[in-house]
């Protein structure tokens, strides 16, 4: 019955009431904690990130230390309220340890790591609510924490998912109730301003015609969460600096 | 752009879970009115300025808001072009589409026809008029505020125009009036139309005003009752399916019991309606009771008299008692109506009645007679037309519906065939312009690029074999010797290259599925200009064609298999009695009769090692009709001849279908079109065995190839048609084949039981079946000389394409077999023929013949009204004995035919027995009647007759 259900209603708006190529409301905020160097918190729809970024600092066990590079330790957590069922576990299954290694390739294409040899960068991150797009969301709040951290990268790394919509339409940033109604979905993770990609997911085969508009509007989505991230940035940096009085001199 | 705002909803999935979903309030929704200054003006509005809505409730013009009630129950008003000018709003919408599927689709093709003027307003996304749920409060009315607000949005923000708010809920029209809102209830509104005398009779009507008389139903429990009955286990829910020969009686196959449930007598049913699907109470078993088997028909005139009705209950009742235990059912009653599954009925009125209130006599005769209320009785007795069921309240002997639309005259035969095609569903409307955009431009040529990328034939000696008249050819044959091998082709109409998917054309040939053939009318699946040129593998004619060609050696042993796209130029298209005469004249030596001659002791082989893997043969009666062309009358209706040439022409296609089912098996598991013919479960058998023991044959089911052995060995040299009539039975066992989706079954599943291989499809007639079509895409990807496409290679949109193609097929033979039975009747109108016939099944109070010359069925009763009966039924035996005649199942006998036509909706023909005599109910042969004696002794003349016919035969056979 589910599947016969339509994603996208005749009058071209989805179950949510947003339009095929709309964004689900994203807020964020910097520098949510003190204690860690870095971290961050993002809303997607209802999909709420943490995230915490630790160093560059020393590396904790002398066998895995890089003479020319950092390394990179990522850990992805989902809290146990986070889903409709309660989880049995927070971390440590397959499914966290694929994202957590998803997560490290995306950070690793960013981050200068020849600044920092012989170091090592944490960064975690903790799933409140999830709700669809859990990876994007991810990616996106460990490129604030790890702006946060001060850590240089070469650029932002965003991430977004795409489906397709009555089998036609792609459709942008899908939460969960459309991650299940619908079909394969594409998980794209990518550097907006050079347009590479880092990281392309697709839960289940999309035919060859269809993949290259879905990629697209994927890619598409990518660009609209940075500007996003970076207004938020901006913002951040504004009031940070307003507490000094450096702002309003550069402004 | 937008805001947003999260609700809370409980879910029920097993657990009680909590569902947070986000709800978007968006600003960017506009009224679609027209004149509207305040919005954007939106495309996708197909409101008018200039549309006036004339209704005297109301002294202005207006747009129309509905309440979901409206289109739920009066859809068949809406469907008429009066009503224009409408917003839905999209709570209405959502809760249409909740409540009913068919409704929701008829309502989305007003919706999307731009002369109505209709326009949705997405009131739940909308900043202004979406409302928020409170606390404790029902969904109803919660939808009901919903609606309420819109309309109190657009009389705020547009107060030059003016709404109408209409509704049949009481309560909201009130709670609307006392917001301000212009509001009535439809049938006012319709009323006060201008053209309201047409619309009046279309309305359904729910409130019958005071109760009319006694309850003559049992109330229906209410619905959570059901649910809780059915979840508990003292009640059990099922498909209801009405008795088509006892109107007092039907069944429910239900879970848990092997035999479906009877159910039997008014409060039995309890005003279930075939199909339906209803929850039903079964008996202890000391009350459990057999199928009466005897035949009771509604002569009900008028709604209110139930009398009649308790008198047939009573000899309900009665043939009971005398009945042995041996066939107890488990018997039940209804106790409510979980989902009404109510269509539209074909029919005609019953003439008896004056007055507003009419009687409605459904063509299906399992669905029960319908109380309509109309003005145009006169003008209706003479038609044919469609009435849809509103209620059916306790009081009333019969459902209450409205009139939706006339057909035609009574018994010409359009109107026939329209109802043939209705009944069954069949899309036969013209095709749409869109449709005919998608044919190629006429002169069409070969081009040099679609040398280049195929295969050319054209100087092969191919040549097509099909029954005479036929013109869309969809295959054709060769054979030709290659180095001491044959090399044998078989060339398949290359309808993929015309019909690309996704386009119009093949979205239709899609939900068409199939040809329908009626007995003068062909409903094509795809447009003329394909059909019988373009894709017909005309004789001396240039066409495309998908080939597939094996390397056989002369024990038809295939040693290879290719498959490709060619060019072919048949050289003859042939009958198949000509093919026969090619073949059987010696004379003939060139290559087209050589390479038939070798298709044809080919096609023996492969015949025989087919029947030897435990093939079926089965039987039916198929029979063909001769018209006159120019009257469109019957002149003859005969059974259709069969040569050996089209036994060869079979064994290739199967051969063929075959090798394609393999092929595309192997390279898309997932995905390819297959046809299967599940093994029927040994019950279905019951009639057969049963048969076959009364007439001392064993017949064995345990296999395919057991039943067709002992189906062989079930012959009597004194009744040769008996093997026959077997085999129709054992026909009648089978399930129907079936396409699938090769993904979605165990590879044990796709066994063909009739064919007995464990593969099979359907590849040799694109032009007339739809699943060809997929086939031919599927093979085209294998072969490398097309791509893919998305739905081609998805499971799920297979399946739910298997589905249709099923169902249209189904309904494709159904429609096919009605338009026979049509003409056959048409044929024996005002004749009076003795026929030679067969007893195919015994039954308590009559014989079923089977007429092999007509392909006719027939009921002979053995006991006229309120006699006694002369025969004796022996239930054990399945025999019927008067006096010293004792009649068998598959006895041989001679019969009178005559057509009723009292009733004309169902004519029937009513038999008599002419042979054997039995005194004070057959009935003396026709051509004894002229000499006006009655023969007392008519036993030895009919045996004088026998020798005569005799002794006649012999001498025809001497000169020889």
């Amino acid at each position: 019955m589910s599947r016969k259900k339509e994603l996208l209603s005749r009058v071209g708006l989805r179950l949510d009431g947003r339009r095929a190529d709309e964004l689900r409301r994203i807020r964020c905020k910097l520098g949510v904690f003190t204690q860690p160097d870095g971290s961050a918190y993002i809303e997607q729809g209802l999909t709420k990130v943490l995230a915490a970024v630790y160093g560059p600092h020393q590396v904790r066990s002398k066998q895995k230390a890089q003479h020319d590079t950092c390394i990179i330790n990522t850990q992805f957590s989902m809290a146990v309220f986070s889903t409709n069922e309660r989880k049995k576990r927070p971390r440590g299954d397959r499914k966290s340890t694929e994202l957590s290694m998803h997560l490290q390739q995306a950070l690793l294409a960013v981050i200068k790591t020849e600044l920092y040899p012989w170091s090592q960068i944490d960064v975690y991150v903790e799933v409140l609510h999830g709700d669809g797009g859990i990876y994007p969301a991810c990616v996106n709040a460990a490129t604030l924490a790890i702006i946060d951290a001060g850590i240089p990268i070469k650029e932002y790394v965003c991430a977004c998912t795409a489906s397709l919509g009555n089998n036609d339409i792609p459709m942008l940033d899908v939460s969960h109730q459309e991650e299940v109604i619908g079909g394969p979905t594409l998980t794209v993770a990518a550097l907006p301003m050079s347009g590479k990609i880092v990281l392309m997911e697709m839960s289940q085969r999309f035919h060859l015609d269809h993949l290259p508009k879905v990629l697209d509007k994927a890619l598409e989505g990518c660009k609209d969460i940075k500007a996003i991230l970076d207004e938020a940035v901006k913002n951040h940096v504004r009031e940070m600096g307003s507490s000094t009085g450096w702002a309003n001199t550069t402004s | 752009m937008f805001t947003t705002k999260s609700f809370i909803k409980k879910n029920k999935i097993g657990n009680f879970l909590k569902n947070v979903r986000e709800h978007y309030i968006r600003d960017d929704i506009y009224c679609g009115v027209p004149t509207c200054n305040k919005c954007k003006n939106v495309s996708t509005s197909n409101l008018s300025s200039a549309h006036v809505n004339k209704c005297s409730l109301f002294k202005f013009n207006h747009f129309i808001i509905l309440d979901t009630n409206i289109i739920l129950d009066q859809i068949d008003v809406l469907e008429e072009p009066f009503i224009c000018n409408v917003i839905i709003l999209y709570t209405v919408l959502k809760e249409v589409k909740h409540r009913s599927l068919p409704i929701y689709k008829q309502l989305n093709a007003i919706i999307e026809n731009p002369s109505r003027h209709f326009y949705v307003f997405i009131n739940d996304h909308h900043k202004d008029t979406y409302l928020l749920e409170s606390e404790g409060e029902l969904i109803n009315d919660y939808n009901d505020r919903c609606i309420r607000k819109a309309c109190s949005w657009y009389i705020n923000h547009l107060p030059e125009a003016k709404f109408v708010f209409i509704t049949d809920d009481n309560n909201n029209r009130k709670l609307a009036i006392e917001e301000n809102i212009p509001a009535c209830s439809i049938t006012d509104y319709v009323k006060h139309l201008d053209s309201s005398s047409l619309l009046e009779d279309k309305l359904s009507r729910k409130d019958h005003g005071p109760k009319e008389g006694i309850d003559i139903f049992p109330p229906h429990l209410s619905h959570g009752q059901l649910l809780k009955g059915v979840k508990e286990g003292p009640l059990h829910q099922g498909t209801f399916r009405a008795s088509r020969d006892n109107f007092l009686e039907g069944f429910v196959n239900v879970e848990g019991y092997e035999d479906s449930v009877l159910l039997q007598g008014r409060n039995g049913l309890n005003r279930a309606v075939d199909g339906d699907i209803v929850a039903v109470k079964i008996f202890k078993k000391d009350d459990w009771v057999c199928p009466s088997g005897i035949i009771l028909e509604d002569e009900g005139v008028s709604g209110e008299n139930i009398e009649d009705v308790e008198e047939k209950e009573k000899a309900l009742k009665k043939s009971q008692i005398t009945q042995n235990n041996s066939e107890i059912r488990p018997t039940g009653r209804v106790v409510g109506i979980i989902r009404r599954k109510w269509r539209q009925y074909c029919g005609i009125l019953q003439g008896a009645s004056e007055g507003l209130f009419q009687i409605f006599v459904p063509a299906d005769r399992s669905i029960p007679k319908i109380r309509i209320e109309t003005r145009q009785g006169e003008f209706l007795k003479s038609q044919k037309f469609i009435v849809t069921i509103d209620s059916w309240p306790r009081y009333s002997r019969y459902p209450h519906g409205h009139f939706v639309r006339a057909l035609g005259r009574i018994g010409s035969q359009e109107t026939e065939n329209e109802v043939v095609l209705l009944e069954h569903d069949v899309p036969h409307s013209q095709f749409s312009e869109e449709v005919l955009n998608c044919l190629p431009k006429l002169p069409w040529i070969i081009t040099e690029e679609d040398e280049k990328k195929r295969v050319d034939l054209r100087s092969i000696d191919i040549c097509s074999v099909d029954p005479p008249g036929c013109t869309d050819i969809d295959d054709a044959l060769h054979c030709r010797p290659v180095d001491g091998k044959l090399e044998v082709g078989v060339h398949i109409a290359d309808v993929s290259h015309f019909i690309r998917p996704g386009t119009a054309i093949d979205l239709e040939a899609a939900s068409r599925a199939t040809t329908v053939y009626l007995v003068n009318k062909r409903i094509d699946m795809v447009p003329e200009l394909l059909s019988s040129n373009l894709c017909s593998l005309r004789g001396g004619e240039e066409r495309f064609a998908f080939s597939c060609i094996w390397e056989m050696d002369h024990e038809a042993n295939i040693l290879n298999t290719r498959f490709h796209k060619s060019i072919i130029k048949s050289k003859r298209a042939m009958t198949y009695e000509e093919a026969q005469l090619t073949i059987d004249d010696k004379t003939k030596t060139d290559s087209l009769a050589e390479s038939l001659r070798n298709l044809n002791k080919l096609a023996k082989i492969l015949k025989k090692r087919r029947l030897d893997n435990g093939a079926l043969v089965l039987a039916s009666t198929e029979v063909k009709i001769l018209m006159d062309s120019e009257t469109m009358e019957p002149l003859d209706v005969e059974a259709k001849k069969m040569f050996e040439t089209n036994s060869m022409v079979e064994e290739f296609m199967l051969l063929a279908n075959i090798s394609v089912a393999q092929k595309i098996l192997q390279d898309f598991p997932d995905c390819a079109m297959l046809r299967r013919h599940p093994t029927p479960p040994a019950s279905n058998f019951e009639p057969l065995v049963k048969a076959g023991k009364h007439l001392g044959f064993d017949i064995q089911i345990d296999c395919g190839k057991n039943l067709a052995t002992s189906l062989d060995n079930a012959v009597k040299h004194d009744n040769p048609y008996l093997n026959t009539m077997l085999r129709m039975l054992a026909t009648r066992c089978m399930l129907q084949a079936v396409y699938f989706a090769s993904g979605t079954l165990q590879k044990e599943d796709y066994f063909h039981y009739g064919l007995a291989v464990p593969l099979y499809t359907h590849f040799t007639s694109p032009i007339r079946r739809y699943a060809d079509v997929i086939v031919h895409r599927l093979l085209a990807v294998s072969c490398g000389s097309d791509c893919t496409y998305p739905d081609l290679l998805d499971k799920q949109k297979t399946t739910d394409l298997c589905q249709n193609l099923n169902y249209r097929n189904r309904m494709a033979q159904y429609a096919g077999r009605a338009s026979v039975a049509f003409n056959t009747h048409l044929f024996f109108k005002g004749k009076l023929n003795d026929e030679e016939g067969y007893i195919l099944y015994v039954r308590k109070n009559a014989l079923q013949i089977l007429i092999p010359k007509y392909g006719l069925e027939c009921t002979l009763y053995l006991v006229k009204k309120g006699e006694e009966s002369l025969f004796e039924y022996n239930e054990e035996d399945q025999t019927q004995r008067a006096g010293n005649v004792v009649l068998h199942t598959f006895d041989p006998v001679t019969v009178r035919l005559k057509l009723d036509s009292t009733n004309i909706q169902h004519e029937k023909f009513t038999l008599q027995l002419v042979k054997p005599f039995i005194e004070g109910f057959s009935v003396s042969p026709m051509n004894e009647l002229e000499s006006n004696k009655m023969d007392v002794d008519s036993t030895p003349k009919i045996n004088k007759k026998r020798k005569s016919e005799n002794s006649k035969s012999s001498k025809k056979n001497k000169p020889k």
